[in-house]
């Protein structure tokens, strides 16, 4: 295969790329700052998808294989795009003991997905966390990017039938 | 910035502070945020202007106040605190302030009670007093004059000396000598230095870490400066959890304004001192809590360990000298300090000098953070500072170290908490989670609860690790169906004892500990699944969960 030791071209005209461009130029395009731009990455465009992945290895000179050993290791990264909105159920022990299974059950009866899936119809896409370090609030859940402490299986659900409706 | 400077920094912003008379101090760590705090900031803000109210009293946003159950939290003039303040009360509280009435009665928290009286604060002691976002109030609470002490009158020797003498231990779980690990890292010879906060705070029920860098971030910049300073250091990370927002907002703030007024960056204070620090976000994996991984991880790489020797001291990120401490381990630094290391050395038990942080969490009254001198019992913690289990139900264990700890039961109440003792208990201290458990828990659920972490967190570098985890899981999980033979029992036994002793890092190591302290000590709740099928606590059999 021939190298190329040209910068390479960004996948399209989408100005999120410039975004992506910046951080490793702050990492001086150095292997280091991998994890760096695929955060910047997914913080832009939702997830890493494969041309994300292509692109940010050649222009820091990795081999895909590592991007996508890395993409993939840390929980944190998705190959994945999410549904329209995100709800996090915190598994962490306090939540665990103070009843997230239960809210676990609920999203499984109402939804029909485990935490990591998406609906069908791409409105919800359902997660856990380690833990969120909301304790305090035991059993905590993050409702688009929104912390509710002290959640039941009843107010789940209300919440999830509100992002049902069109 | 000289200590003229310094001081005249602090001195303008008493001033300010002192012209306003009353003072209220709206709690807005993550706990509280999620009770509105900020809306209730806001109505308060506007109610004292509309009020005209802005002559003699000030509303501002402070870190943790501890209690964050009861969130959100308001307290006025440090002397009475408000407890699960809505937006709607604003009116009442400012009624009352402005009219010179006493508290509104419905809201008020008692403050005499054992969680606020028994804690003795040294790391928190600016939580949910100053503004976190204002460089000004952490200077004019003695900020950065440890720093500018050690960097103008104490050479790097004499800094580690004093830490040394307070007998600090890492904050972080194992307990390694502060000191000792310092002057390794001095003495070795690279071309560069790095220093590393490791903020990558995994443990599920932890949240002591976050709650610092959200309340008090300019205390960790501090510390890790003079850790710079003592051991030769130019450059720093803070490696962070991406799951944190706001404290990697706080500390992006604190950084810029370190930076700003030349705390941060070349020629420190006029002398030869440079020192640069950098963020980098975790993304998601326990295992980067791990020194050698967590390099591995600024490094771009997956985070996996590394066998030790070499130590990170010796040979660590970018194979130079690198210093890994707790984000706990630093901010006990400055006040250390200021106050010298008999000081601290006076605090606590023979072996674990100072005070460490909780995180009380779990089937207790009172949930949120604790600061307790070391060698305080575990009863004091659960019953006084806790307050107890709650609804009428009966105490069963109390979980510490996280994932790596273990399950310590009634017997144990009286064990005082300090290193050694829990170690010797069979858990670890850890990071400071201490999770309460009551009759509704299934001691065995636990264990495979924690199991099903380690095996899903397990890098897979090592087999013992990555194929034992997942056998125990199978026949923790096998027992919790009510399915398990007496064989089964004898092999996870087995496996927990290979696992401990063949793994290669902490993670692995570490990861039979709550199999093996539930066995200990609650061995009779897995001979009922096994010989008659039955959960004590009615967690297992029914639906099979998560």
């Amino acid at each position: 295969m021939p190298v190329s030791l040209s910068k390479p071209v960004a996948p399209s005209a989408d100005k999120r790329w410039k975004i992506v461009d910046a951080t490793m130029r702050r990492v001086g395009q150095h292997s280091r700052g991998l994890i760096e731009t695929l955060h910047t990455v997914q913080e832009a465009f939702g997830y890493l998808d494969e041309t994300a992945l292509r692109y940010v290895a050649l222009s820091l000179r990795v081999p895909l294989s590592r991007a996508y050993g890395v993409a993939t290791f840390y929980h944190f990264f998705t190959l994945k795009p999410a549904g329209e909105h995100t709800c996090v159920i915190c598994l962490g022990t306090a939540c665990y003991i103070k009843g997230a299974p239960q809210l676990v059950d609920t999203v499984r009866r109402e939804l029909g997905i485990t935490p990591g899936e998406t609906t069908e119809d791409g409105k919800v896409s359902v997660l856990s966390a380690r833990c969120l370090g909301s304790c305090g609030l035991a059993p905590a859940v993050v409702y688009d990017n929104e912390v509710a402490g002290k959640v039941s299986p009843l107010q789940l659900k209300e919440q999830l039938s509100k992002w049902g409706r069109p | 910035m000289t200590r003229e400077e310094l001081e005249q920094i602090a001195n303008t912003e008493r001033q300010s502070q002192a012209s306003t008379a009353q003072k209220l101090n709206v709690c807005v760590a993550a706990g509280c945020l999620s009770c509105q705090s900020q809306t209730v900031k806001e109505v308060l803000e506007k109610g004292v202007a509309r009020r005209g109210l802005g002559e003699r009293c000030a509303v501002k946003g402070v870190g943790c106040m501890g209690l964050c159950s009861e969130g959100a939290l308001v307290s006025v003039d440090q002397n009475i605190l408000y407890k699960r303040v809505l937006p709607a009360d604003a009116t009442d509280m400012l009624d009352a302030l402005e009219a010179g009435r006493p508290p509104v009665e419905r809201l008020v928290c008692p403050t005499n009670t054992p969680f606020f009286q028994r804690q003795k604060k040294i790391v928190l002691e600016n939580s949910g007093v100053i503004d976190p976002e204002r460089i000004e109030e952490y200077i004019a609470a003695c900020g950065y004059t440890a720093l500018v002490e050690a960097l103008t009158e104490l050479t790097p020797a004499e800094v580690i000396e004093q830490v040394t003498r307070s007998g600090l231990r890492g904050r972080g779980g194992a307990g390694y000598p502060t000191g000792l690990k310092w002057s390794t890292v001095a003495k070795a010879v690279g071309t560069q230095k790095f220093v590393i906060c490791n903020a990558d705070e995994g443990d599920p029920g932890a949240f002591m870490d976050r709650s610092v860098l959200e309340s008090d971030p300019h205390r960790v910049l501090e510390g890790m400066l003079i850790a710079a300073y003592a051991v030769g250091a130019s450059e720093g990370y803070i490696y962070v959890r991406a799951e944190y927002p706001l404290a990697i907002k706080r500390l992006k703030i604190a950084i810029r304004q370190a930076e700003k007024l030349g705390l941060l960056g070349s020629n420190i204070c006029g002398t030869r001192f440079n020192f640069r620090v950098d963020l980098r976000l975790g993304a998601g994996a326990f295992v980067c809590g791990e020194e050698t991984a967590l390099i591995a991880s600024i490094e771009g790489k997956r985070g996996a360990p590394r066998p030790r020797p070499p130590y990170p001291a010796m040979e660590g990120l970018l194979g130079e000298p690198t210093l890994i401490n707790n984000v706990e381990t630093f901010a006990n630094i400055p006040p250390i300090l200021r106050n010298g290391g008999e000081w601290f050395a006076a605090i606590g038990t023979e072996k674990s000098k100072g005070t460490k942080v909780f995180a009380l969490a779990g089937r207790v009254q009172n949930t949120g953070l604790v600061e307790v001198p070391m060698g305080i019992t575990l009863r004091e913690m659960v019953f006084q500072i806790g307050g107890g289990v709650p609804d009428g139900k009966n105490f069963k264990a109390v979980q510490t170290g996280g994932p790596s700890g273990g399950c310590l039961p009634a017997e144990c109440l009286d064990m005082p908490v300090d290193y050694e003792s829990l170690a010797r208990a069979g858990s670890i201290m850890g990071s400071g989670g201490m999770i309460i458990m009551d009759e509704t828990s299934c001691m065995v659920d636990v264990a495979k609860y924690f199991m099903d972490f380690c095996m899903t967190e397990s890098c897979g570098k090592c087999v013992p690790c990555r194929v034992g985890t997942y056998q125990m899981h199978r026949l923790l999980e096998t027992i919790t169906q009510l399915q398990a033979a007496p064989k089964d029992l004898a092999l996870l036994e087995e496996l927990c004892d290979l696992v401990k002793h063949t793994s290669l890092c902490g993670l692995g190591q570490s990861a039979p500990n709550p199999v093996l302290s539930t066995l200990r000590y609650f061995a009779e709740e897995y001979k009922a699944h096994i010989e008659r099928n039955q959960c004590v606590a009615g967690v297992c059999g029914q639906e099979v969960h998560v």
